[in-house]
Parts: C-alpha cells; structure tokens; sequence
C-alpha cells in the first residue's frame, strides 16, 4: 500500500484545517440564532421563503438597531430536508456555534428527530413544521408557530356540517404534512358525525392521479379532502375536473400558495380551505389586530424577492418574532428567562393568528387563527357559502 | 367496479402511461448509437420544460416550445462535446456515473437559474377543465397531445432509422462500432447527434407533458425512472416497444391502484420489472438471443 | 502477513487516537460528532468498494441495506414495536426479558429489545434479504444490474415511506441508546461521546481489517479474475455466481451495521436514508476514493461525509457530489490516488492554466 503516506498527510491537513477554522462562541454584541431550513431537496418550497423571510427580518431589525441593544446573527444551515442533516447541524449549532436559539425546521420528520437534541441541551427550539407530536407531549423548550392541523380539521368539518355533507374521501401525500393532518382527519371524524369512505395516500412528485381519483369517484363521496402542501395540489384539483368528479374539494392550510391557485387556473375554481389570513391581508376589514403586520410582511417580501407571499414564510416570521419579542421583554439574551417569556407570550400578533401560549400549550394558536378561504379567478377570497 | 370505471382506469392509466412511453423514447436514441443509458434523460425534458415555460411569456406558444427544443438539442450537443467525446471506450459502468453526475449537475443548476417554484405550460387544447368524454370516461386532451407527439416522434424516428444513409450510420454503430468505423462511419459524429436529438425529443417531449405533470426543477429524475423502466421493460433499443411499454405500465398501476392502497404503487411496478428482469432480460417485446449478445 | 500491511493500519488507529486527545485538549470535541457520523457511513462505502472494486458489481440500491439496519433498530428500541405484536404476546416478551419495558421522558410507558436481540434481528434480516435479492440480481450485467438494484432500493424505499410502523414520512424519532457493555452506549447524548467515536472507528478499522485480508487471500484472486473477465473466471473453475453473492451479502451487512449504529447515534432515522440520492452518494464516493482501493475509499468516504455534515458545502451539497463524480470518472475512472490519475489531473489544469501564464 503505496497510499497511506498520501492518506496520514491528508488527515493531518483536515484536521488542521478544522482546527484553524473554527470560530470560538459569539462576541457580546450580538446574539446568534440558528435557522434549520429545508432550502434545497424535496421540501424547498418551504425552506427557501423561510430563508428568505428570515433573513430579511434579521436585516430589518439590525437596521432598527437590533434587539435588547444587540445584533441577530442569523446562522442559515440547507438541511435539504434529511433528517440525519438536522441532527448534525443542530448539534453542531448548539456546541459550536453556541446559538441562543434555533427556528426550523421546516418539515415535521426534521422537527421530530432533533426535538429532543434541543430539549436535552437547554436550547430554545421553535420549529416551522405544523405536526402536533412536536408540541405534545411538551418539551420544555420547544414550540412551533404553524396553525394546528387539528383546528384546520374542524374548521373544515364545521363547513361540511353545514354543507350537509357527512360522507367523504381523504386523499393525502407521502410526506410529513400530509401524513399529520390525515391522521387528524381520520382521528376527528368520528366525532363530527362525518364518515371516511376511503383514504389513500399518493406520492408528491405523482404526474397524474386520475387513477386514484376514480377509486374515490366509485365510492359515492359528497366531497374530497386533500391534505398535503405540494405543488401536487394543483394536479389534484385539475384531475378531479378532468374525470368528471364534480363533488367539493377541501384542501388543507397547505395550499397556502397563490402560485398553486394559479397553477390550478381555471379548475381552481371553488376549491375550499382554512388558511391564515396573510393571503388576504388586504381584503381584511381596517379594523383587524392582524392586518397592519400582514400588509407589512407581504409589501415587503414582495417587493425584496419580486415573488409572491406564502404562508410557509410567514411560519418563519412568527417564530423569529416571538423569539425576539421575548428577548425584548426580558431584556437579555438570558436562556432560561426568554423560554418563560415565550411561554407565557400572550395576544401576540402574528402572520398565523394570534398567539397566546401557556405551559401546557406550545403553539399558542386557535381555531380562529384560520379563515375559510376559497379560489376566485385564480386568487384567493374569503369562503362566504354555507354560513 | 362498475363499467364505466374500467374505462376510467383504462384512460388514467394511459394518460400516466403516455408519459412514460415519452419519457422512454429518447433513452432509447443515446441507446442505439452508443449502446449506454443517459441518466441525465430525465433533465433535458426539465429543461425543455423550463425554457420553453420561461420564453412562451415573450413568444407565443409554438415559437416558445421550437427555442427551447433548439436550446436544449444545443445542451446535449456541448454536454457530449464537453464530457463524452474524448472519452476512448468508455466502460458501461463509467458511463452510468458520468450520467448520473450530469444529471445531479444540471438540476442543481436549473435550481439556481430558475428557483425551486413549480411551473406549467398552458393546455395546448382547451384548458385545465376541458375534458373529452369516451364511453362514460373523461381525459384531458392534452393526453391526446401527448400520444400523438409520441406517435410522430417514433414514426419518424423509424424512417430516420431504416431510410436514411445517417439513421442507418447510427444503428451500426450500435451494433458493433468497430466494424462500423471500418466502413468509414464518424462513430464520434454519430454520438454528437445522438445526444443532440435525444435531447430534442426530451425537450419536445417535456413541454408537451408540462400543462398534465407541471414542471419543476427536481422532476427529471422522477421521470426519468419511470421512463427508464418503461425502456426496459420494452427491450432497450426499441422505440415502439417502450411505447407500448409505457402504456402497459401506466394501465398496470391504475389496475394496481384499484385494488391496492396507492402508497405501494411504484413498488409494485418496480417488482414487475425485477421479475422481468430475472426472466426476461431483453424485456418483454426484445429478443432474447440479441439480449445475450449485447455487450454491457 | 507481513510488518508492511500492518503498519498503515497502526498508524491509522494511532491518528484516530491523536484527533480525540487533540480534539479533547482544545476542547473542539465537538468534531467528534461528524467524524463520529462519518465513520459509519464509511461503512457502507467499504462495502460497497469491495462490491463494485473487487467483483465489479454495481449497486445503486445500497442505501436500502443502510436503511434496512437503520429501521430495524430504530423500530425495535421505541415503542413502535408494540405494533409487531398483540398486548399477550408483548407482556410474554417482557417477562421472558426479550422485551425491556422502561419510562421515558414524558413518563409514558417505554418498549425496547436488547441490543443483542436488535442487532441480531438487524444482521439476520439484512442477510436473508441482500442472499433474496442478490441470486436473481446478480446474474444481471449492466444496465440491467444497475436498474434492477436502482428498483430494489426505491422498492424499499417506498416500503419504509408508506408503512405505519415505520413513522411514514415522518420516519422514527426518540430511538433510545444502544447497551454495548454496561455504562456505555451507542448514543447521543454528550457524556458518551468519546466512547461512541471509538467504537465507531474500531468498527471501521476492523472492517478495513478484514477487508484487507480478505481482498488479498483467494477469495480476493477468484474477485478479480471475476473483474477481469467472468468468463474467462468461470472457465478457471471458479464459482463466479456464489463469490459475487457473497460479497453482495457481506456489503450489505456493512451497510445495515452503519445504518443500526448510526441511528441510535442520532436517535433516529427517516426516509431520505433509503432514497434514491443517498445510493448515488456511496457510488460517488467509491468512485473518488477509487474502486479498487479500500484506503481510499475509507478516506474519501470520511472527508467527504465529514464535509457535507458540517454543511460546508450548503445549499451546493447535491452538486458538489454530481460534480466530483464527472470529473473523477472523466479524468480519473480508477479514483484520484493513483500516480496516472494525479498526473492527468496535473496535465491538464497546467494546459487548461496556460494561456494566463503567458
């Protein structure tokens, strides 16, 4: 073996290298805060308008002076939506780095694998990811900003119930989000007098899914829930007109992207769904708590990134807005007190809907978080029918 | 299952269907003068895709799909020129990672050219709610497009094949490439144009499937798989065979799905093809004796 | 065997030893994470350059076996398990102590099998899965191999997305630590961290040990003579079919012990270990490190994960490892540690540097 000279060298360079080129801690004139996005790979829809969104808040607020008479330094790491990346990255984050804090990540599955890493190690985590079992059984230092699927479920079933529909089909992705609410669905149903005829899960990169919009169509539902947060969504929707399925389509909060409406053009039409109130900022009624802040966030994501708002940032704004809203009240980059704050934060406006935290509850949001909205020429409008 | 939904079946599967048969004829192009499988396939017709999504915003549509499949034809050109050409016999193994590291490459690069957003061409006929109705069934018409694309392209890629000096350069080559470099055949030449019309054919084929699959920067390698399959399973080499493939694959899993749940669809398939594999490794329309002959 | 073949490896496990105490002193321990990390999926990449280097077989479907290991221990250390079997059988299980019932953290019941038990079901099932596979998949050549392990892996791959007991999407979390002798885990948490990149660098060296007999004893002559020319092996009277299955076996046991360790170091395993990029990975870097080199294999096979763990490459991950494997397999199919290779490699940065030089 002629190469382990050429192998020893190597590793002593690395390891030089590694040494030299690590950073001790933070200075005192700033606080570091760790962001876990899903920027490339399968999840980039989500990560990359929270980056974005992340990062012109941080030059936002550092412009205004900062927080607590400090500097953010936001540390953006592309976990390109593996799990095994999350969990060397948020490792490497809190012993390296030394983060004050953490935001992401984006998907539940991520969120689930490092919920314990952030809990065992004191470090305040608020995760974009929507999945209940992030926030129940509660961590002590865990949270997440996204409206509960939970409430999305019912929100939906209270407009079936006056609908008078009781009979339906679930179809929903192979991925985290979808995984979560069919879950909820097939939980809560029972409950709301509502029968699941069947559920069947399809793959978010699917091509067309006719096939299994038939099986749905032979089974004699009164309406269609869809549950997942792909640009797939707009496929569904096409398809359903496309075979003739004229029954109404419930989508979930995860259609939170005018570009899928778009998508969808004309077959959109009609298409049911709880979302928060973002994409109607400026619809909303004057007097609304969140319309000053919604306005706000879409002007200028809009105007930085000349592309269109989505919710899935505005999951990102809430969580670096409740963290550096309790580092203001604290006054301190003091883990431990800002973790109290956060959860003792109440009548918070946030993208999402209005956060009120407690103990027991670590995502703060309500059914009211949501409005029922619906899809008009190719925009979103509120849903005014079956009232 | 009633009837009418048999019929339904028969039409989804078809629909998914057409888009692997298209998605396998251009593997089959590389194939033929070269005798390896571009993995990179799957991105030409994202790219096709894209380009053509991005210029039909300044162009009509027709002129729109003409420049991407002329840009695209002129990427695989340079992507031979610039990675294959120099290469002295290339080892099937070499040639399978080279491709794949295309492939890797060029979608990371559309990611960052264009962003990670989902696209679509318009529907060429009608739009997103027009549908044709077929004894009880309904189909988009864009799945009729889609057909008949793949029908022009592979009867004109049989005349090119069997009725042109250069189409008849091409499959010797395939067949033995030093008996065809003894005749006087540019066997370097030969490969230039094989990229450069799969490539075509992946552009015209991934604008035609835009407006049904939309288009996104990671969707090559989804196809390709499939298209892939579909290529095998038809005995590589053969156009009409990966067409007729395709179909069967598309009608297969909407068969599966009717009766299994639709999360083990593509495993499935997938075991189909091992199974043929096993038994069958010229595919099921392929001869078996010229399987054996081939050298991989 | 002579001094020379164990001198490099002494002096690997000496450098090993020198990180930790360097690392340890300066208090940047934190490294051992990712070198911790980067040493099991070196695993699989040994395997694998034994697969593709020595019987000149490929596989794009090695992340399966990986994931395989992975889910298996993932499963049998949460309470996932309780899905295997009904309430009687559970509580016979416990008592017969082939099931340890513990709390957790929030107080709820915990379910866990013995590490022997885990490890062994991981082992067993790997093998008779990669032998199941293996007899019909190796008679293929080519293309035909590479699709047919290609649809192995996403076979599997969906098998573990759309199953229930496998977390789904979501993939399993709060996989528990892993017993080696008593104190010491296979596990997270900090206080075993020096532990757990010593056992994970023993395992690798150990394999890089056995490999490296095994690749110059006769079984690895018959290899290459497979490499060479199956034909021309077969005719020699070598069982060409039954030493390709072997090494298939072998290789996908290394890769299910990176995936069983690796998961109860993390803590947990999702789906994105059994996909397609995943496999396109260990092919890329066994073709770095060379495909016949087991050393170069293990280095690139640490550095390059090492790297991409640490997140240097950011958003350019995927592309960085696209890229490396055109130009490796453009300029230098044999692996970059080869004196042709580096002198390729030379020739033409100094052509493609000339025209500034002037």
């Amino acid at each position: 073996m002629r190469n382990w000279k050429f192998f020893s060298i190597l590793l002593s360079v690395l390891f030089a290298a590694m040494s030299f080129g690590c950073k001790k801690g933070g200075d005192g004139d700033t606080i570091k805060i760790g962001a876990l996005f899903s920027v490339t790979g399968p999840a980039s829809f989500l990560g990359a308008p929270e980056k974005k969104t992340v990062e012109a808040f941080v030059e936002e607020l550092n412009a205004k002076g900062g927080v607590a008479g400090k500097k953010i330094e936001a540390i953006v790491k592309d976990t390109a939506g593996s799990p095994e990346k999350a969990v060397s990255f948020a490792k490497q984050l809190i012993e390296e780095n030394k983060v004050f804090a953490i935001i992401g990540p984006s998907t539940s599955g991520e969120s689930l694998q490092i919920k314990s890493i952030c809990d065992d190690s004191k470090t305040i985590l608020i995760s974009c990811a929507a999945a209940e079992l992030i926030v129940d059984p509660v961590a002590k230092y865990v949270f997440n900003t996204p409206q509960k699927d939970r409430h999305a479920v019912m929100r939906i079933f209270g407009v079936m119930k006056n609908l008078g529909i009781n009979k339906i089909g679930v179809i929903s992705a192979n991925t985290g989000f979808g995984k979560a609410g069919k879950d909820q669905v097939i939980k809560l149903a029972p409950g709301a007098g509502i029968q699941i005829l069947i559920s069947e899960v399809y793959d978010k990169d699917a091509t067309d899914l006719t096939g299994v919009l038939t099986k749905v169509r032979d089974k004699k539902v009164q309406a269609i829930v869809n549950w997942s947060i792909e640009p797939i969504q707009s496929i569904v929707v096409k398809n359903m007109k496309q075979i003739g399925l004229d029954v109404p389509l419930f989508q979930s909060h995860g259609f939170g992207n005018v570009k899928y409406a778009a998508a969808a053009g004309k077959a959109g039409t009609g298409i049911i769904f709880p979302a928060g109130r973002l994409l109607i900022a400026e619809s909303l009624p004057d007097g609304h708590p969140q319309k000053p802040l919604l306005v706000a966030y879409k002007n200028s994501y809009e105007s930085r990134y000349k592309e269109d708002v989505s919710t899935f940032g505005g999951h990102a704004y809430d969580a670096i807005l409740i963290l550096t809203k309790a580092i203001e009240k604290v006054g301190a980059a003091d883990s431990e007190k800002v973790r109290d704050a956060i959860e003792n934060t109440t009548g918070l406006v946030g993208t999402a809907g209005i956060y009120n935290m407690s103990p027991k509850n670590h995502n703060g949001l309500d059914e009211n978080s949501f409005e029922i909205l619906t899809v008009k020429d190719g925009k979103f409008a509120q849903y005014t029918g079956g009232k | 299952m009633s009837p009418d939904n048999i019929v339904q079946y028969l039409i989804s599967g078809i629909t998914a269907g057409s888009i692997y048969a298209i998605v396998a004829i251009g593997f089959n192009i590389i194939y033929n003068t070269t005798g390896i499988i571009n993995f990179a396939q799957g991105e030409f017709l994202m790219l096709g895709g894209m380009i053509s999504i991005t210029l039909a915003q300044f162009m009509p549509l027709p002129a729109a799909i003409l420049a991407a499949v002329i840009i695209t034809a002129g990427v695989g050109f340079l992507i031979e020129l610039v990675f294959i050409r120099w290469i002295d016999s290339p080892s099937v193994l070499r040639m399978i990672i080279i491709t794949i590291g295309l492939s890797i490459v060029i979608r990371e690069a559309a990611l960052h050219i264009w962003d990670e957003k989902v696209r679509a061409l318009p529907y060429f006929t009608g739009n997103e709610i027009t549908s044709i109705e077929i004894l009880g069934a309904r189909f988009s018409p864009q799945v009729l497009w889609v057909l008949g694309t793949c029908a022009i392209i592979v009867i004109i890629l049989n005349i090119f094949y069997y009725y042109t000096l250069t189409g008849k350069s091409m499959r010797a080559c395939a067949a033995n490439r030093t008996a065809a470099s003894l005749c006087g055949i540019n066997i370097k030449n030969m490969v230039s144009l094989s990229f450069t019309l799969s490539a075509a054919i992946g552009a015209l084929a991934g604008c035609v499937i835009s407006p049904i699959t939309q288009t996104q920067y990671d969707c090559g390698a989804t196809l390709a798989i499939k298209g892939f399959t579909a290529a095998i399973f038809g005995g590589l080499g053969s156009s009409t065979g990966a067409i007729v493939a395709g179909l069967l694959i598309g009608v297969i899993e909407a068969a599966s799905i009717s009766i299994i749940p639709l999360a083990y669809k593509d495993a499935i398939t997938l075991t189909l093809l091992l199974g043929i594999l096993f038994f069958r490794p010229g595919g099921i329309f392929g001869s078996r004796e010229a399987a054996a002959l081939k050298e991989y | 065997m002579k001094i020379s073949s164990h001198l490099p490896v002494a002096l690997l496990g000496a450098i090993v030893v020198l990180f930790q105490v360097l690392m340890s002193a300066t208090g940047t321990d934190y490294l051992l994470i990712q070198l911790t990390m980067s040493a099991y999926y070196a695993l699989v990449v040994l395997g694998l350059c034994l697969l593709m280097g020595y019987a000149g077989q490929i596989s794009m479907g090695h992340a399966a076996f990986f994931a395989l290991g992975g889910y298996t221990a993932a499963v049998l250390s949460t309470n996932n398990l309780t899905q295997l079997f009904s309430a009687g059988v559970l509580e016979w299980l416990v008592q017969k102590g082939l099931i340890i019932l513990s709390t957790d953290a929030y107080g709820a019941a915990a379910y866990r099998a013995p590490a022997w038990l885990s490890l062994g079901t991981a082992v067993l099932i790997t093998v008779a899965v990669s032998f199941a596979i293996g007899i019909p998949v190796l008679r293929l050549k080519g293309h035909y191999l590479a699709m047919a392990t290609l649809g192995f892996g996403t076979i599997l791959y969906r098998i573990f997305l759309g199953t229930r007991i496998f977390g789904e999407a979501d993939g399993i979390s709060a996989v528990r630590p892993c017993e080696i002798l008593p104190g010491l885990f296979v596990g997270g948490d900090p206080s075993q961290r020096v532990f757990n990149y010593y056992f994970a660098w023993i395992l690798l060296i150990g394999a890089l040990v056995l490999l490296l007999n095994l690749v110059r004893s006769r079984v690895g002559r018959a290899l290459r003579a497979i490499h060479g020319s199956e034909e021309a092996a077969g005719a020699m009277g070598i069982d060409t079919a039954r030493y390709k299955l072997n090494i298939f076996v072998i290789s996908a046991v290394f890769a299910a012990l990176g995936g069983y360790f690796m998961t109860h170091f993390n803590g947990g395993i999702g789906p994105s270990e059994a996909g397609i990029m995943k496999s396109v990975r260990y092919v890329a870097i066994v073709a770095v490190g060379g495909m016949a080199n087991l050393w170069g294999c293990l280095l690139m096979g640490v550095v390059l994960n090492f790297l991409s763990l640490r997140g240097y490459f950011g958003s350019y991950d995927d592309a960085v490892f696209g890229a490396l494997l055109i130009i490796i397999m453009a300029l230098a199919p044999e692996g970059i540690f080869r004196k042709e290779s580096i002198s390729r490699i030379k020739e033409l940065t100094r052509r493609l540097s000339w025209p500034f030089w002037k």
